[in-house]
């Protein structure tokens, strides 16, 4: 049992938002990273999914800002305990870009610049529960925080919104991803705090 | 159980304990030394540091890392912390603890960026800004032991009110020679302008390569790259340069 | 793509690692079995403050070791080194 210190308060909080279990609110937007912060020039940026058949569907930039975008206001929970409400954000939903992906695949593996991955049932990235966002409150989406693009899952603990997002593999079997090979829950349901395997 | 002032081996179960603040230090504008009683504390080397816990009374709990920035000296620790101004546990640390309070601490950990007085090469300390707080623990330890190994210490910072151990180090150490560069602004009358160090600044306030010194260099992540890639440059070998990163607020 | 340093060094896992392992890792050898670089893990580079600890491989930045803590449970994937080498504990 931890020894309290007094008058210790940690950030401060806002008691008018329904918090998942075991959250805490801040007003910042810690950084959290598990590598260096790769930086990719807009010309060479791709987004690529890639079906369980092998088929592969490729954006650009240009491409990619070229379809019709949606800018959802969403609160975010960290599975380091952290939650922040009513963030805005703009990007384009996965609705849209899987609009010609035919597929028959039930999971998704998502795969960033640098080596980071993360898995998730392809289900949960559709239905306006998911996008691959490029800005946050009103300016481009900084490097630190996944620019130039991320994916935006906020149903799940946001280790699952992955930054600098590249791709996403469709899967006929479940695949984990980087945290969820060491420990992490292979769902991250905030609202039934889903931390670790075994939750 | 004896207590010993250095410990017999690093290593060994680590708890976190209970640390009651004794006494609290101004050492700069935005800098403060605490100083904690932790009883059984096995005693530390110089340049090792802790992690400190702070729980708030609805269960949240945090944890960083901080310098010890005394030689070890009985069952007291002191810790010298800059203020953060958008930081969670630095200006708790700084400001609202107050004497008697109780935070946890586990250490003391880390055995690569530590200095040993049975060491005999010529060490040269680089620190930018509170990343002099491990350096100093070095110089302290050196004059607590009476090492006669030769030290020269190079201190970035922005101002002379950033300045960390302004009176002690103004003290005669023998064989101790101190270089002070200001990035922002300088004393009064001071010969170098104010400015980002540089190469020239490490070749002539530190050692040539070749007598082989041991550099510890601490400070911000920017300054720790800058630093170690200048004295890579200036010829000293990656293997005898060692790092301490303090990272961003969190 | 270039990368921006955004890591602390391997010596500021030491309690994290000490508390896992028993005994100071900073001190420990290793090599990276993606680059064959050799280093002693406090000149890893160290990502903190995240789900999880990461230590990369300060030539490549390939991952070396994931520790990943819950309440009652501990994942350590230490597959990016090729060996670790210490002294035995006292």
């Amino acid at each position: 049992m931890p020894i309290i210190s007094r008058g210790f308060h940690g950030r401060e909080r806002d008691a008018r938002h329904k918090l998942p279990p075991g959250q805490y609110e801040t007003a910042g937007f810690p950084v959290l990273s598990a590598g260096p912060t790769p930086r990719v020039d807009l010309d060479e940026w791709e987004f690529t999914i890639r079906t369980e058949t092998g088929d592969r569907h490729i954006w650009n930039w240009a491409e990619l800002m070229a379809l019709p975008s949606q800018t959802p206001t969403v609160d975010l929970h960290c599975v380091t305990k952290w939650s922040k409400f009513d963030t805005e954000w703009q990007g384009v939903s996965l609705d849209v870009l899987f609009e010609d992906v035919e597929t028959g695949a039930e999971y998704a593996l998502v795969h960033s610049y640098g080596d980071y991955t993360t898995n998730l049932p392809l289900e949960d990235l559709l239905d306006g529960q998911a996008w691959i966002a490029y800005r946050f409150d009103g300016e481009e989406l900084d490097p630190e925080h996944g620019g130039p693009a991320r994916l935006l899952v906020p149903h799940l603990y946001f280790w699952k919104s992955a930054k600098w997002v590249r791709g996403i593999q469709l899967l006929d079997e479940d695949e984990r991803g980087f945290w969820e090979n060491v420990g992490y829950h292979n769902y991250g349901d905030p609202w039934r705090e889903q931390r670790y395997q075994g939750d | 159980m004896a207590r010993a002032a250095v410990p017999r081996r690093l290593g060994g179960r680590l708890r976190w304990k209970p640390a009651r603040l004794t006494d609290r230090r101004v050492e700069s504008q935005v800098a403060r030394t605490l100083v904690f009683e932790v009883p059984d504390w096995p005693g530390h080397l110089a340049g090792q540091h802790v992690d400190v816990r702070l729980t708030a009374e609805d269960g949240y709990s945090t944890q960083r890392s901080y310098s010890l920035a005394s030689a070890a000296d009985g069952e007291h620790v002191e810790l010298t912390v800059q203020r953060v101004d958008d930081g969670e546990v630095s200006p708790y640390l700084t400001e609202d603890l107050a004497v008697g309070d109780v935070v946890e601490l586990r250490g003391p950990v880390g055995g690569w960026f530590v200095w040993r007085p049975e060491q005999k090469e010529p060490i040269l300390l680089v620190g930018g800004g509170s990343g002099l707080v491990p350096l100093m623990a070095m110089i302290r330890m050196r004059r607590a032991v009476g090492s006669r190994t030769p030290f020269r210490l190079v201190y970035s910072v922005r101002s002379p009110e950033h300045q960390l151990f302004v009176s002690e180090l103004r003290l005669d150490d023998p064989g101790l020679d101190k270089t002070y560069l200001y990035s922002r602004s300088t004393p009064p009358q001071w010969p170098r302008p104010p400015g980002r160090f540089t190469a020239s600044d490490l070749s002539s306030a530190g050692w040539p390569p070749d007598f082989e010194p041991t550099c510890y260099v601490c400070g911000s992540t920017g300054f720790v790259e800058t630093a170690a890639g200048l004295l890579v440059a200036l010829g000293h070998h990656p293997a005898r340069i060692r790092t301490e990163r303090f990272g961003p607020s969190q | 793509m270039s990368q921006t340093p955004d890591f602390l060094d391997g010596n500021a896992a030491a309690g994290e690692l000490q508390s896992v392992f028993g005994t100071d890792m900073t001190m420990a050898s290793g090599r990276c079995r993606g680059c064959d670089e050799e280093m002693v893990l406090a000149q890893a580079h160290a990502y903190l403050g995240g789900p999880g600890m990461v230590l990369r491989c300060p030539g490549c930045e390939g991952v070396l070791m994931r520790l990943v803590r819950s309440p009652s449970q501990m994942w350590l994937d230490a597959g990016g080194l090729a060996y670790v080498q210490m002294p035995v504990p006292a």
